[in-house]
């Protein structure tokens, strides 16, 4: 079981959040090549390792953040808001 | 290779099972190779098998990271059917269950295909509708389906709780008979010991690290934790590690890649003879032979490489089951696990040559895997040896999610992969 530090309410348990995928993806603007709208919509990083990836605390206060967690221990090395950018790369 | 036969069970019996050749040779890597296939799994091994088999290609290696069977084709479900909703869906899973259906004979290797049957019970009116959507589809393309009453269910599934207080009523469902369930050990120990007697080449415990490019891009060579290989071609056929593979060699896939848990219980008498799922719930049930029911339900839903699975998805699994099914709800959980899988935005697979001259995939079966394994192993086969896709293979490109020529079986088939 995760324990996930929500920005607003505190640490909560998995079950209270919704994974959105992979965070930073900037949508290009409308008059981009199909290549690059397929990129934006569909090819991801996937990485195994840290994973920069927006939650939803689904079942508390409804908002979205940014958590660094690393796909091959779950451990949760950061939180952090929308909009910030993620920190570093763990060494 | 030792041909298994009822005479060649006596003979050893009467030796005392001494006298059983290993069923492929353990083999360490030769320099060059003129294809080497990544991952030791069903598909990997099924698509070194058909390389030798239908296309005549023997210098092949099959490099596994573990051991053979250690994988996802050790994890799975062992679930074979092909009750998809588009056609070039039908036309791959059939081909895969056409094959399925011959295999053990074809690899002189019991697999056990079972084919009890498959019973899918809808939970409500909009359930009702999906099923005669989707049986209306298959029959139009020659699956073997039929629409089944209550009464049907009840009777096909006894121990299902089809009561009209249940928690999840019955009102229908459907039924195919040529589904059923297989040894999922067999099939990749058939495979492996198969391609071995046609030349190929099974290196485990030997991960591909990196590739190595000609100077017209093309592949030249794999990089290996037994050190360099040479190649004319490779391909990738690693589930869910397709992403990791991929970043070595320079390009993304439309992957992510989650846990998928599994569970077995305790081994109780025979209480259920077919292979029984619901879509209220996603989670499915059949029982072995030795008398465990395997059962399995949704994906743990947020990007894993960790081959364990978290405990809210086994307890809503668990708990479903229980509730649906009354009298499992003692049977004592023997085991738990989970394999990671490659899930694709449109629910179908991947089978194409890579941005890379000379580097094939096979990838994107998401939760499905196991029932594809002969059509994954037979068309990237084809794809390998001749340069072209196989018509079947064709629409399962990976350039599809450029040209928006999505099969989009989650929606299609309510297929959660």
């Amino acid at each position: 079981m995760l324990l996930i530090e929500c920005p607003w309410c505190g640490p909560r348990g998995e079950h209270e959040f919704t994974c959105g995928g992979e965070s930073h993806i900037a949508r290009p603007p409308l008059s981009c090549s199909d290549v690059e709208w397929a990129n934006y919509l569909f090819f991801r990083i996937n990485p195994k390792g840290e994973h920069f990836e927006r939650w939803r605390h689904t079942h508390g206060c409804r908002l979205w953040f940014n958590v660094a967690r690393d796909t091959r221990t779950h451990a949760i090395r950061a939180v952090y808001r929308m909009g910030e950018a993620p920190p570093r790369t763990a060494p | 290779m030792k041909r298994y036969s009822a005479l060649s069970l006596i003979e050893q019996g009467l030796r005392g099972q001494k006298g059983w050749p290993p069923a492929w040779r353990a083999a360490t890597p030769k320099p060059r190779y003129d294809v080497v296939i990544i991952g030791g799994g069903g598909h990997g091994l099924a698509t070194a098998y058909y390389l030798a088999k239908n296309h005549r290609v023997t210098n092949v290696a099959v490099l596994e990271r573990g051991w053979i069977g250690g994988g996802n084709s050790g994890r799975n479900t062992t679930i074979i059917r092909s009750n998809y909703y588009y056609p070039q869906s039908i036309a791959l899973f059939e081909l895969a269950l056409t094959l399925y259906e011959r295999l053990s004979l074809d690899l002189n290797f019991n697999i056990m295909f079972s084919q009890r049957g498959l019973v899918v019970a809808g939970n409500s009116r909009h359930d009702m509708e999906t099923i005669a959507k989707l049986i209306g589809a298959m029959q139009l393309l020659g699956v073997d389906v039929e629409e089944l009453s209550v009464e049907e269910v009840r009777k096909a599934v006894p121990a299902l709780d089809c009561s009209p207080n249940a928690r999840y009523p019955v009102w229908g469902g459907f039924r195919q008979r040529r589904a059923g369930t297989a040894r999922h050990d067999a099939v990749v120990w058939g495979y492996a010991r198969a391609a071995d007697a046609l030349g190929v080449e099974i290196i485990e415990n030997c991960e591909a690290t990196g590739f190595e490019r000609s100077p017209t891009g093309a592949i030249k060579a794999v990089e290996t934790s037994h050190g360099r290989i040479a190649c004319d071609k490779a391909a990738i056929v690693v589930a869910g590690h397709s992403s990791v593979l991929a970043a070595a060699a320079g390009f993304r896939l439309p992957v992510t890649s989650y846990a998928l848990q599994a569970f077995v219980s305790e081994p109780v008498k025979p209480v259920l003879d077919v292979v029984c799922w619901t879509l209220a719930t996603g989670v499915y049930v059949s029982q072995s032979d030795k008398g465990g029911l395997v059962f399995g339900g949704g994906l743990d839903l947020y990007p894993s490489y960790a081959q364990r699975g978290n405990l809210p998805i086994a307890q809503s699994v668990v708990g479903t089951l229980a509730e649906q099914f009354p009298s499992f709800g003692r049977i004592r959980l023997l085991r738990q696990w989970a394999g990671i899988v490659d899930v694709v935005h449109d629910s179908s697979p991947i089978i194409d040559e890579t941005p890379i001259p000379g580097l094939y995939m096979n990838c994107g079966w998401g939760t499905g895997g196991f029932k594809a394994i002969p059509a994954g192993g037979y068309l990237l086969a084809h794809h390998i040896a001749t340069g072209r896709s196989h018509d079947i293979g064709a629409p399962f490109s990976l350039n599809r999610f450029r040209t928006g020529a999505l099969i989009d079986e989650a929606a299609g088939a309510g297929i959660a992969h």
